[in-house]
């Protein structure tokens, strides 16, 4: 039980990563910015990618009647997430002590990654919500109201992950370091799990 | 067995086709220029999108300005509005920026700019600012090479027609500019056929402040009343040094192009500015009154201020020995150039066939040993011979400026036989010419009038274009040609039209600048004290029959842009800041009936235009660079009634 872990205690660790680092990140392209505007997204708010991107993202939607990015004291993600992380990594880390010291088995790591992939599909359900009443809750005086063929407004939703043309922008939307620690992290409490019922089983 | 002979056949053919080949582009390296045009485009080409190697800033002569260009594409990148009003950008017309034109004979809207140099540390270009002078009425001006703006402008008293200017010393310790014409110091009533003994020629050194640049006059050295024409610092062993060449020695006041043209041998002053230093150190010098501006723009607050300064430093040269001594230089000399290493000063007498080069370990040596042939005012003029390193026989004509590369050659500039002719430093011995399109004045290579030449092109600036381009009327662009240099000959590979009329260039790779560019000002460290920091601090306010207007700016609206309550006779200062922190998004403002420029203010800037309404009415106000889908729409409306009219003060946006 002791390498599983220790493999737990430092998966769970990796979350806190995203105190440091971007969980994601939206660059937006187009032929007047052929420096990329760019937002990267952490647990506790918005950052632009240069100084002032977040101000002329700003600047470019008013066009379309998008509201402002919002920011932290706007949206009680960015004062949730943060106990969220922190609680998931303290508890996941004292799990692996606990299992260090034959207090509990590895179905409990099982347990924690279970929980945290339900927490992340919801975080991820509510950043996707939240980008649908950015893109489509548009100011209805906008100076541009554009439409698709079919007559409906069009959205401005950026991509959850992917690429997608909105407008003269190429909209591009992936993980950062943070995200990408966590999911590794994540991963390691997964072996964490594996390794450990594999420990129960020999026993 | 036959496919393998067929093989070593094929391989010959192929080998003797490489062979012809190679001596195919051998002989058209000599040869016609239609051989070399597709290579010559090759060299000169820089595809869409990509950039060029080196930033080259031509001097614009009497347009005033100095322009930026590309090496190799010959493009022209911005023009920097420096010593004349720019209506483009509103320099010189915006409140803020009409003091930089101040003198002491008042506000002048015009000069005639010359030289450029790029600051340097330890003899190599650093690209911190780039110097030019005002020639007409004699200032110094300094650039920024981070936001490509004129930052300061210093007069210089006691001089006219400032010629032998603007060049520094190989840390930019000084910025020197000489004395064209010789004047009675300080200026007087007098017959001007008394001239000779009489008038005087101040050489003066500016001081550069290392960290922000800022110029102050340190000394004038006065010297006899001839014509300081060009001049260059020493370098390496020769630091210390500065060399100005000189014509009229005669001291002619009238038909110079005879009566300063009779003596076989002008001379090039060679200045020991060290020497004048401990001098002054220890107490030397002379205080003087004198009258001149010095006017620096601020960046933070946006806003150049004038301060006149009434005292300079004169210094006499003859009463500090071995500061001084003249260099006996044939015909008139007008380059006055300093190869890499320091050791060679070229004298370029412009009447001459040749190039005579002096040596400054003979002329320490002349000093040591006390070789002179007399002296002029006190000055020790030394022996002709005993200084001379050597005497290039060039076959042209008219030599006038030499820039050098990095491996040993010299480049000169030949006015009268129209070409560029190479030499080597040493030995004397001519390599190359080539012809020029026509009549060359200056030329430029990138660091070459430094201890770091980059030898890769040569531009040649001439004074006359005739049939060069597609014609324009009897007043046409100055053209310039670029040269690869990077062999052994040289080779024409583009021609383009310049602005104004570039008398000199200096040059510098692109990595050196292009990182270093600023690409917004920035709001937060904005303290122009009308400054609109958001649309929240869009005001008016009146002070008897001064209103004052700030007024914010983002795409794509002015804040306020309804205006009520101005009265004719009044005088409204708008002052406009751009609330943009994205690159390349200037905005610029325009009052009907203004009777001044436009103003163009770029992201986080704040910039001052007046108008003086004169009739009642709603007079209309626009943005003039189209900053966005919307700039059309970026406009507004003031409300002008009768002087005396009780209309309330008051402004909107969005109402």
């Amino acid at each position: 039980m002791k390498k599983a872990s220790l493999l737990m205690m430092l998966g769970a660790l990796l979350l806190l990563g995203l105190f440091q680092f971007p969980l994601w990140n939206i660059m937006l392209g187009a032929p007047q910015y052929p420096e990329p505007l760019g937002i990267n997204i952490f647990i506790n708010g918005l950052e632009g990618q240069s100084e002032f991107d977040l101000q002329n993202i700003d600047g470019l939607n008013h066009y379309i009647g998008m509201k402002t990015l919002p920011k932290p004291e706007d949206m009680w993600e960015f004062s949730v997430f943060p106990l969220v992380i922190g609680g998931m990594a303290l508890l996941g880390f004292l799990l692996g002590v606990f299992g260090l010291l034959g207090k509990i088995g590895a179905r409990w790591f099982l347990g924690w990654l279970i929980l945290m992939t339900v927490l992340g599909v919801l975080g991820m359900y509510d950043f996707n919500a939240w980008m649908i009443d950015y893109g489509t809750n548009l100011d209805p005086n906008a100076i541009m109201k554009l439409q698709n063929p079919d007559g409906t407004p069009m959205s401005y939703k950026p991509p959850l992950l992917g690429h997608k043309q909105l407008l003269n922008f190429d909209a591009y939307s992936y993980p950062r370091l943070g995200g990408y620690l966590m999911g590794f992290g994540m991963v390691l409490t997964f072996f964490a799990y594996l390794v450990g019922r594999k420990k129960e089983y020999q026993n | 067995m036959q496919f393998k002979n067929f093989n070593r056949l094929a391989f010959l053919g192929v080998f003797s086709l490489l062979l012809f080949s190679g001596c195919g582009n051998q002989g058209s390296k000599e040869g016609a220029n239609g051989a070399l045009n597709s290579s010559a485009a090759e060299k000169v080409y820089v595809a869409p999108g990509e950039k060029d190697d080196y930033y080259a800033f031509l001097s614009g002569g009497y347009s005033g300005n100095l322009t930026v260009y590309g090496l190799p594409s010959g493009r022209m990148f911005k023009e920097i509005p420096v010593f004349s009003q720019f209506p483009t950008s509103g320099y010189g017309y915006s409140e803020e920026t009409k003091p930089l034109l101040n003198t002491s004979h008042g506000f002048i809207p015009w000069d005639d700019l010359h030289h450029p140099d790029i600051s340097q540390t330890n003899g190599e270009l650093d690209g911190r600012w780039v110097f030019v002078n005002g020639n007409n009425t004699p200032r110094i001006a300094r650039v920024s090479l981070a936001t490509f703006e004129t930052e300061e402008i210093i007069e210089i008293p006691n001089s006219a027609g400032n010629h032998s200017s603007s060049f520094i010393t190989e840390n930019t310790e000084y910025v020197v500019a000489g004395t064209r014409f010789s004047v009675p110091v300080p200026q007087r009533d007098m017959p001007i056929n008394e001239y000779k003994g009489n008038f005087k020629g101040a050489l003066t050194f500016i001081g550069v402040e290392p960290e922000h640049g800022h110029m102050e006059i340190k000394f004038q050295v006065i010297m006899p009343g001839f014509n300081y024409d060009l001049s260059h610092p020493g370098r390496g062993k020769s630091h210390g040094w500065f060399f100005f060449s000189t014509y009229n020695t005669e001291e002619a006041s009238s038909l110079l192009e005879v009566n300063a043209s009779q003596n076989d041998k002008d001379f090039i002053a060679a200045i020991n500015w060290k020497k004048i230093e401990e001098y002054i150190a220890n107490g030397g010098g002379k205080m003087v009154p004198a009258e001149y501006a010095h006017n620096v723009y601020d960046e933070s607050t946006h806003m150049a201020t004038s301060t006149m300064i009434d005292e300079v430093l004169t210094v006499d040269p003859t009463e500090i020995p071995g500061a001084v001594y003249l260099l006996p230089t044939p015909k008139s000399p007008h380059g006055c150039d300093v190869d890499p290493s320091g050791q060679y000063i070229i004298g370029s007498g412009k009447l001459s066939a040749d190039i005579t080069v002096h040596s400054f370990d003979k002329m320490i040596a002349a000093i040591e040993n006390e070789k002179f042939d007399g002296d002029a005012y006190g000055i020790p003029i030394l022996n002709f011979e005993e200084v001379l390193a050597g005497t290039v026989k060039s076959g042209g004509l008219g030599p006038l400026h030499t820039e050098f590369d990095s491996d040993g050659n010299a480049y000169t500039t030949f006015f009268i036989s129209s070409e560029v002719v190479k030499w080597k430093l040493g030995s004397w011995e001519v390599v190359d010419r080539k012809p020029t399109f026509y009549s060359v004045g200056h030329l430029m290579i990138p660091g070459g009038n430094s201890r770091k030449p980059f030898g890769n092109y040569l531009v040649a600036m001439n004074k006359i274009t005739k049939d060069r381009y597609l014609p324009t009327g009897p007043e046409m662009e100055h053209s310039a040609q670029i040269y690869d240099i990077s062999g052994e000959k040289m080779e024409l590979i583009y021609d383009f039209p310049t602005h104004g009329e570039p008398h000199y260039a200096a040059g510098c790779p692109a990595e050196l600048l292009a990182p270093k560019s600023r690409k917004i000002y920035r709001l937060d460290e904005n303290k122009h004290p009308y400054a609109a920091i958001g649309p929240e601090g869009a005001k008016v306010e009146r002070n008897g029959k001064e209103v004052h207007v700030y007024m914010s700016t983002i795409r794509s609206h002015f804040t306020p842009d309804n205006i009520e309550g101005i009265k004719v006779g009044d005088k409204v200062y708008f002052h406009i800041t751009n609330l943009e922190q994205d690159f390349d998004v200037p905005h610029g403002f325009s009052m009907i009936g203004q009777n001044t420029s436009e103003i163009l203010v770029m992201p986080g800037q704040t910039k001052t235009t007046v108008w003086e309404p004169k009739k009642p009415g709603v007079w209309p106000f626009y943005c003039t660079d189209f900053c966005s889908a919307l700039h059309q729409e970026m406009q507004g409306y003031v409300r002008v009634s009768p002087a005396g009219s009780k209309v309330e003060l008051k402004w909107s946006v969005g109402e």
